[in-house]
């Protein structure tokens, strides 16, 4: 055998290994993704093996998100319409925390045939089974899918732990769709974490020399040394230099202050919030909460609420998005247990303090006199108290109770700086309206 | 990015001259390439040509990559393009057996880039170096005119998809005395079924006339039917001379750049460059996607036969097995064009050994019969080879998806069906029958739209385009925006008529449908649609 192929031996050995393996785990290449059904999926890449952990990250671009996102902003100037829509992927790991990847996506636009009007929706199959006959089944609407696209989908959840890629959403929608930045409320709370800045001075030596100040010095000194006559010209030649004159700035630690927040998350979890409503919520409370990530460099710290007609606190926002029951509703409970907690826990004091509320307007409180107590309570407490009323297509135009106990207590119009409300149509709201009703809430 | 190293240099060539011997041809000389998985996710959204020019789409694309990547790491594992010479990458160092699969799988596919006439018009040029020299060319007008090129590249790409590729095709063969001089052509294809509103057999009758007239007496019998019909029509001479023939561009795209005002002007004739690059390597691309069940089928083929015969790979049957089975085996559910690929050409290869691809089996009527008949005629290797330098995915399901084939493999069309009940979806086999398979087979393959431009009906202010309408709707989201690009291009208004389908509510078989004939108007930035 040739030297050079003894060489590669040992690797030879260990990829036929790993191959060995991956066949022995490969899956069928079915799988319950609809797309892997279609005759332009499969391709050499994907069928022929060589299964391997990733080695490296990817990690250079070609060009930044951030670049991309400008030239978009761009064609609004130009006067076409923006093309980048942010997405996400979600991957459910079961028994863990879904994973949340954010990622760009665009579509080009061409003429193409469209399927969903006239197409029975077949594919191909092959092995036993009369007519007829029932081969699969499939959740209709997968409990904790996997999917991509814009907008809240099954499965949106996913802890709030993924803190890089949230921080990073955060970013981006400050950025792309130019939400406020926040006004810090007057309370800085200072952590432990020191940061390490030229903040200093020191005669003598230092990292970096301050020019005014060591000049200062050196006048002062040859004023003394009688080098410097009032009224004579100076001869900068015969100035003296000593050493204590030149002053410097030196690297010191400084305990940092930083703005905190924590934010409640209380959406309406009664039967009529099903399906379109309570996604548009959730996405909704996920985009505010990456951007309040972002507006509190991570130090945000969020509890979720949950009411029909009473309120509970749940453990995180997967449980949050998830939980589903048939009952009644009562609003008002759920901003009591609201102001319980910044009670009990004394938030007020430290934190800025932000409350979301999701629900789809209904209220059994028709004359909602508690909730607007609770309320009366919250407001002075908290920056921002933001209600989202996403409608049900049944209730069209019209007012909901929430929205008309609301207009009646006048709130909208009295606490304008730290109470916001929006409603919209859940059917219809796609990422745009749904950014759009976050600036509405969240705007100075 | 790097070669392959000698030792795996070597086994590729020795795969390629046994390849040879078994009838594949194809350019001697071939580069194999290892790439990381960054340069493939890079890779992948140009289509795996490392010289395609820029574009931020395919940067959003990579991006997204990224973002999947990080959440799916997979290993893609070979793929290769059709250049000259032809270039293949791959994931990283396999053992020997695995490559020799592998590299007889990649010989055949560039056997079939090479022989398959889908393909002819890449062949005289290596797309590589003709796509680093557009690249090239864009570079240098974006650093002149800035993002203006991404939006003409944008809105040359909005119709990429409709380019003229069967046209650019027929040009390339086409026999030019194939064509009948343009007042014959005006007489039997324009003027008597549009002008005169002519009976199909009445035009049959006339041209009848016609060829006798010419066979018996030559030109003269042609002047003179002319002469006839001038005086039998008066408007006929008139309306000859004003009749645009509609095939002088093959596409959309092609008439915008030959005809379009805007691009006419001083300054604006490097969009035209754009169009042209953006059309040519549209055209490019066109035959991989309607040759994938052939292409695949064909490599899977070969592969298979080639793997099997060579004795390099004594001791790893088991495992080239399991690969193998992973590869071509048909799926429960879903369609697999390796699978049905391979199952199409080995069956074309039996019914040709057996003689049954002739009139005399057609004739056969008893099941019996039929299934004894073998004139072992030994002329499947031919009738395959054949088949690999003739067809297109279409013409081999549309000619060989039989009930046979159909039983054979114990294929059917799957349904799909909600269970309300269970809160499921039911796949359940739908059918057995070789036409619904075929059906669905074809309506499962790759169809653009076809939209041209009236000619009769654009002005210099307004482009008129007509969609022919084939049973399915134009996805009605994206109609103004590439109507608006369009608009651009043509630097004036754009119609577009084309048809729609309305649910007109459900009765007891199910939805309505209606269809209606309806016309955009993009004009001033605006888009207005009316009802014909």
């Amino acid at each position: 055998m040739p030297k050079e192929d003894s060489n590669n031996m040992q690797e030879y050995i260990r990829r036929e290994k790993e191959i060995n393996e991956m066949l022995r785990k490969k899956p069928l290449l079915f799988d319950a993704d609809a797309q892997s059904h279609s005759l332009y999926f499969l391709n050499d890449w994907l069928v022929l093996p060589g299964y391997f952990e990733p080695k490296t990250g990817a990690g250079l671009m070609l060009r930044s998100l951030e670049d991309l996102l400008e030239q978009d902003r761009k064609r609004e100037e130009d006067g076409f319409t923006r093309r980048i829509r942010l997405g996400k992927l979600v991957k459910s790991v079961r028994g863990k925390k879904n994973k949340i990847v954010i990622v760009p996506t665009t579509t080009e636009p061409k003429f193409y045939h469209d399927d969903s009007v006239t197409d029975e929706d077949t594919t191909g199959g092959s092995g036993e089974g009369e007519e007829g006959e029932v081969i699969g089944k499939q959740q209709a609407q997968p409990q904790q899918g996997e999917g991509e696209g814009q907008g809240a989908g099954q499965g949106d959840g996913g802890d709030h732990e993924e803190g890089s890629d949230v921080y990073d959403l955060g970013r981006i929608l400050t950025e792309k769709f130019q939400l406020p930045n926040i006004k810090p409320k007057g309370t800085k709370r200072s952590l432990t974490k020191l940061t390490y800045d030229l903040t200093d001075r020191n005669r003598g030596f230092g990292q970096l020399l301050e020019k005014k100040a060591t000049m200062r010095r050196i006048v002062e000194t040859n004023i003394q040394l009688g080098n410097i006559n009032p009224g004579d010209a100076i001869d900068t030649s015969k100035l003296i230099i000593g050493p204590d004159d030149l002053v410097y700035r030196i690297m010191s630690a400084e305990k940092d202050f930083e703005n905190q927040a924590v934010v409640f998350f209380v959406r309406d979890y009664s039967g009529s919030m099903q399906g379109k409503p309570t996604e548009a919520i959730a996405t909704q409370h996920l985009f505010i909460y990456s951007w309040l990530m972002y507006q509190y460099s991570n130090n945000v710290i969020s509890r979720f609420i949950v009411h029909d007609t009473e309120a509970k606190e749940v453990e995180n926002f997967h449980q949050y998005y998830q939980l589903q029951v048939a009952g009644g509703t009562r609003v008002a409970p759920a901003f009591a247990l609201v102001n319980k907690i910044i009670q009990n826990e004394n938030l007020a004091r430290d934190y800025n303090i932000y409350v979301f509320y999701g629900t789809d307007g209904d209220d059994w409180d028709s004359d909602g006199k508690e909730l607007n107590e609770e309320l009366q309570k919250l407001l002075p407490l908290v920056s921002r108290v933001g209600i989202t009323v996403s409608k049900n297509a049944w209730t069209g135009e019209n007012q909901t109770t929430v929205e008309k106990n609301i207009a009646q207590s006048g709130i909208a119009e009295k606490r304008k700086k730290e109470f916001r409300i929006d409603g919209f149509n859940a059917d219809t709201a796609d990422e745009p309206r749904i950014i759009e009703s976050i600036k509405k809430l969240v705007s100075e | 990015m790097y070669l392959i190293d000698q030792h795996t240099k070597r086994v590729m060539e020795e795969c390629k001259t046994r390849a040879k011997a078994n009838g594949l041809e194809f350019g001697q000389e071939t580069l194999e390439y290892i790439v990381t998985n960054k340069d493939l996710l890079e890779l992948s959204p140009k289509v795996m040509i490392p010289t395609l020019y820029d574009f931020w789409v395919n940067d959003v694309e990579v991006l997204k990559e990224y973002g999947k990547y990080k959440l799916y790491p997979s290993n893609p594992y070979e793929t290769v393009i059709n250049s000259r010479p032809a270039i293949s990458f791959y994931n990283d160092n396999n053992p020997d057996w695995m490559n020799i699969m592998i590299f007889y799988h990649v010989i055949a596919h560039i056997d079939f880039f090479q022989n398959n006439r889908l393909f002819k018009h890449t062949w005289n040029d290596d797309f590589v170096g003709v796509a680093l020299s557009d690249k090239r060319l864009i570079e240098s007008y974006r650093s002149r005119y800035g993002r203006w090129t991404d939006y003409v590249i944008e809105f040359a790409r909005s119709i990429d998809n409709i380019t003229g590729y069967f046209q650019t095709l027929t040009r390339m063969d086409y026999p030019s005395e194939m064509d009948p001089e343009p007042m014959v052509s005006y007489y039997f294809n324009y003027f008597l079924p549009v002008v005169i509103g002519a009976q199909e057999l009445n035009i049959f009758k006339e041209q009848e006339r016609f060829n006798e007239l010419v066979d018996k007496q030559g030109e003269l019998g042609a002047k003179s039917f002319f002469s006839d019909i001038k005086i039998k029509y008066p408007e006929f001479e008139n309306t000859f001379k004003s009749y645009k023939p509609n095939e002088q561009d093959s596409d959309l795209l092609e008439f915008i750049c030959n005809n379009s005002p805007f691009l006419k002007k001083e300054g604006n004739n490097w969009m035209k460059a754009i169009l042209t690059i953006v059309r040519n390597t549209a055209q490019y691309f066109a035959p991989q996607i309607r040759t994938k069940i052939m292409n695949e089928g064909w490599a899977s083929y070969w592969h298979d036969k080639l793997f099997r015969a060579d004795e390099r790979i004594v001791g790893h049957e088991v495992g080239y097995g399991v690969l193998n089975a992973g590869v071509t085996s048909l799926s429960r559910v879903g369609l697999n064009p390796y699978a049905i690929g391979i199952r199409l050409i080995e069956y074309v290869e039996d019914l040709a050994n057996k003689g049954k691809m002739t009139n005399e089996y057609q004739k056969l009527v008893l099941a019996d019969d039929k299934k004894k008949f073998d004139l072992k005629t030994g002329k499947g290797k031919k009738a395959i080879f054949s088949l690999r330098e003739n067809f297109s995915d279409f013409m081999l399901i549309n000619t060989f998806v039989t009930q046979e084939f159909v039983d054979k493999h114990n294929l059917f069309v799957v349904g799909k069906r909600p269970n309300p009940a269970e809160g499921t979806i039911e796949y359940y086999v739908k059918s057995r029958k070789a036409e619904d398979y075929k059906k669905m087979l074809i309506d499962s393959l790759y169809h653009p739209p076809v939209v041209v431009a009236d000619e009769n009906k654009t002005t210099a202010d307004c482009l008129y385009l007509t969609h022919k309408f084939e049973g399915k709707q134009l996805v009605q989201d994206f109609i103004p925006e590439v109507l608006n690009g369009l608009s651009y291009l043509w630097g004036g208004e754009v119609k577009l008529e084309t048809t729609d389908i309305v649910v007109s509510g459900d009765d007891e078989n199910g939805e309505k449908h209606e269809l209606r004939r309806v016309l955009y108007t993009f004009s001033e930035r605006k888009i207005n649609k009316t009802n014909l």
